[in-house]
């Protein structure tokens, strides 16, 4: 019984991460790139809305996915436009667009579905399905691998899978590809890269659009895979979260995957056990479910380490 | 007006590179007008000239970083025309910049290939270059380790990769900006040789530099640069030094200082068993003892990094340290509150920053307003018990400016307004006309033009006269033997000895900069 608890808690803990993952995983592309993104969580905020909302009228979530991940890129070129081309404060940008999207999200869902800025709740094909893998329910019976194979792995989204998938591809584009080593480049010193003959703004702009792809599926996810609908600032703060994570895992993929996995067990964790007694003392639920951002607060401020982050980070590149 | 050179026609090849007619204008400013020249392919062409004369501008025309409003480039005969970095490469033209174009945390192979790479994959274009950069290496003693990351290696290094970056692709000119400012006297030299294979094996290097010295010894040929025009191309063996700084400045130059030897009094700055470790934990300075006394100028030459930063930054009350340091006979705080820039200003310390535009200017500020600064709170600036005086600043500005000749003579400039040079007369003035016992000096003249360099020289050796001690750090051996009384040579944090000026030279120092001690003195 016991086994099969901590299997349930690190289920949930998987599907918890989904989103973190893809989000930090945006993070880290833009962030290599030398754009330090602070709008992460307005990206997955507007792509849930929109992502719920064409879902529910078109009954796809295809359509929703699409429209998601538009509304992603749109708000990073919107990001990109202020700090690449118009060389403005990117943190400024930042909150801008996270102000932009609590807005436009409530006041469109609002004029749109008359539901106090909720969209309709989803069902059938307007969610994604759970996957359930190859002869899951065969070994189900097994003990130990049985269930961590048809509980654990088996039965999340088609997103979910992707996200995991995603970590080595990143990986392999930023280390192993002509493309990463420029995105790379241009995130530690743009101007070796521009003498080099190769377009900073081309390059950042890229980046750009890649985090914006990837916050879209976040958002996707939050609101058409984990959750029924959007809900008025769904997306909790797990911008920040994911950008915690990216800081805590040094900007690296597969310290991505830990570092989210963490953050997405501890939500799950609180979600699971409201009342925790540790040596006769009951921790209140608000503390359990203040647990993520504590760790937040915690990282953000610098005890983990010293994170270093890219060079050019934050500076608009301007030719001497 | 050009003096033209006529090597290139006679061997009825091209020149590597004519411009003719380049003009750029900023605004109102002529950074470049008219400038033309032509280069013979397989020659070292020196281009000097002032800060601000337009050499880089020229450079950056030519790198493709500006366009010209107008004039032709010509590369071995044909047209070209250069819009950005990628078409400077494909014309054959390479550029070693004085802030080196290296990705820090890349290696020496990832640096090489970066944007040339060939391939979208990163293996194939890794292997291929590891292969090239070995041949190179062969043929031109560019040796450095292929895997070492940028971060581990020193700036002589650094420089290399960068030749090695222009020469893997296939570069044919190859044009170095300042390339020795941060160089010891062996590794410039190892770059002379270096420069002086590529021309045996044909290419063109275009060396631009404010070192007479250096134009001399290396170059065939050498353009001069004054406000934006060219106002002569020699061949170097029929020119010398004066000649060029005169073309340069535009009047007759001092090259060497004239100064009386020194007369020198009581002890004025005494340093015993200074160490220095810095929060991660590195040894910075090693038990430096010193002492300078009043009236003579003690010069601490070394590569920069080797702790002179650290010694100037603990006299001046910036970094803490242990030890012991005397003025006058009276010791003075290393630690704690009393260790500060304020209380080292009241003990008789002025401080000429290395830095001026981090620690010894406010940028932003107006001229009047830094020269109050750090002396904000005495008394002939102060109106009543609350009230501080801008107009008294301003009177005592327009006076000290006057005497350092700052221009322009306004002391509502904002200070990024001015010249490197003038910025470094508001900042002397400042400190010197204070009267202090001991001026301490970091790179008085770097970015300075030889004319302020003239000024700013005979400005120390009056203070020196006045009976006042000095404690100078400098990178530039030939300011440091021609001002100093006495020399001290340091190498990692360690004093490697002392020398006197008329009886040391270049390459002596240059052997204890490197960290070799030659003998037991």
């Amino acid at each position: 019984m016991e086994f099969l608890v901590l299997i349930q808690v690190l289920d949930s803990a998987l599907r918890l991460a989904v989103p973190l993952l893809f989000c930090s995983l945006a993070g880290l592309f833009s962030e290599r790139a030398g754009i330090f993104d602070i709008g992460l969580e307005g990206k997955i905020l507007i792509a849930a809305f929109f992502a719920a909302a064409t879902a529910s009228v078109s009954g796809s979530v295809w359509v929703g996915l699409f429209f998601g991940i538009s509304a992603s890129m749109l708000f990073s070129l919107l990001h990109g436009l202020a700090s690449i081309t118009f060389r403005g404060n990117q943190l400024i940008s930042g909150v801008a667009i996270n102000f932009l999207a609590a807005g436009l999200t409530v006041l469109i869902g609002q004029s749109w579905f008359k539901l106090g800025g909720r969209t309709p709740s989803l069902s059938g094909n307007a969610r994604f399905s759970e996957i359930t893998l190859p002869f899951a329910d065969n070994v189900s019976n097994v003990p130990i691998i049985g269930p961590i194979y048809s509980e654990l792995l088996s039965g999340h989204t088609a997103l979910a899978y992707l996200a995991i998938l995603m970590v080595p591809i990143s990986w392999y584009i930023l280390f192993r590809t002509r493309f990463g080593l420029r995105l790379r480049a241009v995130g530690e010193n743009p101007a070796a890269v521009d003498t080099a003959g190769i377009s900073v703004i081309q390059l950042r702009y890229l980046a750009v659009i890649i985090c914006g792809l990837l916050c879209g599926l976040a958002g996707a996810y939050l609101a058409t895979g984990l959750a029924a609908g959007f809900v008025k600032d769904m997306s909790a703060g797990r911008g920040f979260i994911a950008l915690a994570a990216l800081i805590f895992a040094k900007w690296r993929p597969w310290h991505i995957l830990s570092a989210t996995l963490l953050f997405g067990l501890l939500e799950a964790i609180s979600n699971r056990f409201q009342n925790i007694e540790i040596l006769g003392i009951i921790l209140p639920t608000q503390l359990m479910q203040a647990l993520p951002y504590i760790l937040t607060v915690i990282i953000l401020a610098g005890f983990v380490g010293k994170a270093t982050p890219p060079l050019a980070g934050g500076v608009p590149y301007i030719k001497e | 007006m050009n003096e033209k050179i006529k090597g290139g026609r006679h061997n009825s090849v091209a020149p590597s590179i004519e411009l003719i007619n380049i003009s750029k204008a900023f605004g109102a400013v002529k950074a470049n007008s008219n400038i033309s020249m032509q280069i013979a392919q397989g020659s070292i062409h020196g281009i000097i000239g002032e800060n601000g004369a337009g050499k880089s501008t020229l450079m950056s025309i030519l790198y493709g970083f500006y366009k010209a409003d107008k004039g032709d480039i010509l590369i071995d005969g044909s047209k070209v025309n250069i819009t950005d970095s990628k078409d400077a490469i494909n014309a054959g033209i390479g550029m070693v910049f004085q802030h080196f174009k290296l990705v820090e945390n890349f290696t020496v192979l990832e640096n090489v290939i970066l944007g040339v790479e060939g391939g979208q994959l990163l293996a194939p274009s890794i292997s291929k270059a590891r292969k090239d950069l070995r041949a190179l290496a062969k043929e031109y003693e560019l040796n450095v380790d292929p895997d070492a990351t940028i971060d581990s290696l020193g700036v002589g290094l650094r420089q290399r990769v960068e030749i090695l970056k222009a020469l893997y692709r296939k570069a044919r000119i190859l044009i170095l900006d300042e390339p020795t400012g941060v160089l010891t006297p062996a590794e410039a030299d190892h770059l002379f040789r270096i420069l002086n294979n590529l021309k045996k094996e044909g290419k063109t290097i275009v060396f631009i530099t404010h070192k007479l010295r250096e134009v001399m010894e290396i170059t065939d040929t050498v353009s001069v640069m004054r406000q934006g025009e060219m106002t002569a191309t020699v061949k170097t063996s029929e020119t010398s030094p004066s000649s060029l700084a005169e073309l340069m400045v535009g009047r007759k130059v001092l090259l060497r200082v004239e100064k009386q030897t020194s007369a020198p009094g009581n002890t004025t700055l005494e340093i015993n068993n200074l160490n220095v470790i810095d929060n991660q934990g590195v040894q910075r300075l090693e038990d430096i003892s010193l002492s300078v006394r009043a009236g003579e100028i003690l010069g601490i030459a070394g590569v920069a990094g080797n702790g002179q930063s650290e010694l100037l930054e603990v006299l001046g009350g910036i970094t803490e340290a242990s030890g012991s340091i005397k003025i006058n006979g009276k010791e003075i705080a290393l630690r704690g509150n009393e260790a500060n820039g304020q209380s080292r200003r009241l003990q008789g310390i002025a401080h000429v920053p290395e830095d001026r535009q981090h620690l010894g200017l406010i940028m932003e500020f107006e001229a009047w307003e830094n020269i109050a600064l750090g002396y904000h709170n005495s008394e002939d600036y102060q109106q009543n018990r609350f009230l501080m005086s801008n107009a008294k600043i301003k009177t005592d500005a327009i006076r000290k400016m006057e005497q350092f000749d700052v221009r322009p003579n306004n002391v509502t400039l904002s200070t990024k307004g001015f010249s490197g040079g003038n910025q470094q007369k508001l900042v002397l003035s400042r400190e010197i006309e204070r009267n202090p016992d001991l001026l301490l000096v970091g790179q008085p003249t770097r970015g300075v033009d030889i004319g302020a360099i003239e000024f700013i020289h005979q400005q120390l050796i009056r203070l020196r006269d006045a009976g006042k001690a000095i404690l100078l750090v400098s990178v530039e051996l030939e300011e440091i033997m021609s001002l100093s009384d006495r020399i001290m040579v340091m190498f990692d944090g360690k004093i490697m000895g002392e020398k006197t000026p008329t009886e040391t030279n270049e390459k002596e120092l240059g052997l204890l900069m490197a960290g070799i001690n030659g003998d037991t003195n």
